[in-house]
């Protein structure tokens, strides 16, 4: 594994407007190698653009962003053959079961079909969805899908795994499943970013995180240097206080 | 002079980012049609036989014999390369209509694929190859039909395949830009009601184009449907003239431009 100082993702004044709509206000952060970065916000704050900006899915209005060394806007094929993506709202393919619908996924990476079939198999195992490998993903639980979702993002052996509120809505059988598979991700030495609204989760896994409202960062560290640095105000602060705290107790959207 | 510039450098990166890996989107399109080609494949190509019966042989009963370019045919035979045309059409224009549609807003499927090594234009590109070749697939299946009937003569009929691929990049051209303009999948309607049943009856499909007023002739003319049927119907009647080339090349033109018009259209709606 490369040294703790080798950054994943550079973010330099990254700035997106919607027509006149400031989603994302100049925001910096860097993703070092082999940790569990978090990006945290109320809804609407930003989290997601920024998120489809670093997947060279969106282009960004101003500043730059580089992942593995390259330029998003200049590498997309190259980044995002590296990257993995959980996106927020599942989108599998209903006609397809559950392996099909990894290795039809697969060939979008060109991936030689014998390789394929080897990693969907294990896939199927690691995340067990053997009973489900040729159900119509329509007929699946909430919780399967999201976790085919989960295994379909690591069908390209991603070196960076993004996983945008991967347990929203999730049993907690199902929601630690995905918790042990982050920290299986993090010991095989990948880079994780992970947007969660869900403290505890973001507390456990997390290394480093950012807290966004407005598209701007309002706190950035470890979770824990971050908890301690407003212990004062409370008694026993979490995670969960401090984000309140900072951003505000009103309804968002 | 800049806003020459800009749009030139804007058709640059467009076709650029064209690929081979468009396939892939050809290939996933072609794995769902074979899960679910009993409900989704064979309805709309056995419509145009639906017409071949009750007209061609329905209303072939009273208008027997049907005058078209100085020869005199049997109705049935008129009409049978008619419908070779619809089914390309049809199935090409449908695929990437609601098709398209339903993969781009509610199955979400171009934002999953759009994390992958692909990109907007491949994946767009990749659905009008798709929605040709099942342009390509209805005028083989309907041609093999009208064969089997003995109402194609050979080898000119071979010319069909060719047009009914050029003729399926148009319509799904068309289908895929329609369905970058409408805001909701209902407003599909609107461009089926406006311009593709009125192809459907204004062609020469169902009658020779000879016999109209000529200002529903000069109309007929600018139809891309009717491009298709003159180069279909002189192929089942083996009577192939260089005139076909000008068909063939608005298939092609239109063709080619409507399909970047819709990538260009579809990608400036998904990617804000």
């Amino acid at each position: 594994m490369a040294s703790d100082a080798k950054k994943v993702v550079e973010a330099r004044g990254v700035v997106k407007n919607y027509g006149d709509f400031e989603a994302v206000r100049g925001i910096d952060f860097d993703i070092r190698a082999g940790e569990c970065f978090g990006l945290l916000g109320p809804n609407g704050a930003g989290k997601t653009t920024t998120v489809k900006m670093l997947c060279c899915v969106l282009p960004l209005t101003g500043g730059e962003i580089s992942v593995f060394g390259m330029s998003a806007g200049a590498h997309p094929r190259e980044i995002k053959a590296r990257v993995g993506v959980c996106p927020q709202e599942n989108n599998l393919d209903p006609d397809f079961g559950a392996r099909q619908n990894l290795l039809v996924f697969s060939r979008y990476y060109d991936l030689p079909k014998a390789e394929a079939a080897r990693r969907a198999d294990e896939l199927i195992k690691r995340f067990r969805l053997e009973d489900k490998a040729g159900v119509c993903v329509e007929d699946l639980s909430g919780g399967l899908k999201r976790r085919l979702m989960v295994a379909r993002a690591l069908i390209n052996d991603p070196d960076l795994v993004v996983l945008d509120e991967p347990t929203a809505g999730l049993d907690p059988q199902s929601k630690h499943q995905i918790w042990d598979e982050v920290k299986a991700l993090k010991g095989a030495g990948k880079t994780v970013l992970l947007t969660t609204h869900n403290m505890e989760e973001a507390q456990l896994l997390c290394d480093r995180l950012i807290i966004v409202d407005l598209g701007a960062i309002i706190e950035s560290g470890p979770p824990g240097e971050i908890v301690a640095r407003h212990a004062a105000d409370s008694t026993r602060p979490t995670l969960e206080d401090v984000f309140l705290k900072l951003t505000g107790k009103q309804l968002r959207e | 002079m800049i806003r020459a510039r800009t749009s030139s450098a804007c058709r640059a990166t467009l076709l650029r980012n064209i690929s081979y890996r468009l396939l892939r989107v050809w290939q996933r399109n072609f794995d769902v049609s074979r899960v679910t080609w009993k409900t989704n494949v064979l309805p709309p190509l056995l419509e145009p036989m639906l017409y071949i019966f009750a007209f061609g042989f329905g209303l072939g009963a009273y208008v027997e014999r049907i005058s078209f370019q100085g020869r005199t045919y049997d109705y049935v035979a008129f009409l049978a390369p008619g419908m070779v045309a619809v089914g390309v059409m049809f199935h090409s224009v449908f695929e990437c209509m609601y098709g398209a549609f339903v993969r781009m807003r509610y199955q979400k499927t171009f934002e999953a694929i759009l994390h992958t090594p692909l990109l907007i234009e491949d994946i767009l590109a990749g659905e009008v190859l798709w929605g040709a070749t099942k342009g390509l697939f209805a005028g083989t299946a309907i041609l093999a039909v009208i064969t089997a009937f003995g109402l194609a003569s050979y080898p000119a009929s071979l010319l069909i395949l060719p047009a009914s691929f050029a003729a399926g990049i148009m319509f799904a051209g068309f289908g895929l830009l329609f369905a970058a303009v409408s805001p909701y999948i209902d407003n599909l309607n609107l461009p089926t009601f406006l311009f593709i049943t009125p192809m459907f009856l204004f062609s020469g499909t169902f009658f020779p184009l000879d016999g109209m007023p000529t200002w529903l002739k000069a109309v007929a003319a600018a139809l891309p449907l009717t491009h298709l049927v003159e180069v279909t119907r002189a192929a089942a009647f083996g009577r192939l003239s260089w005139g076909l080339a000008v068909n063939f090349a608005f298939l092609a033109v239109v063709g080619l431009a409507v399909s970047y018009q819709a990538i260009k259209l579809m990608k400036g709606r998904l990617i804000k």
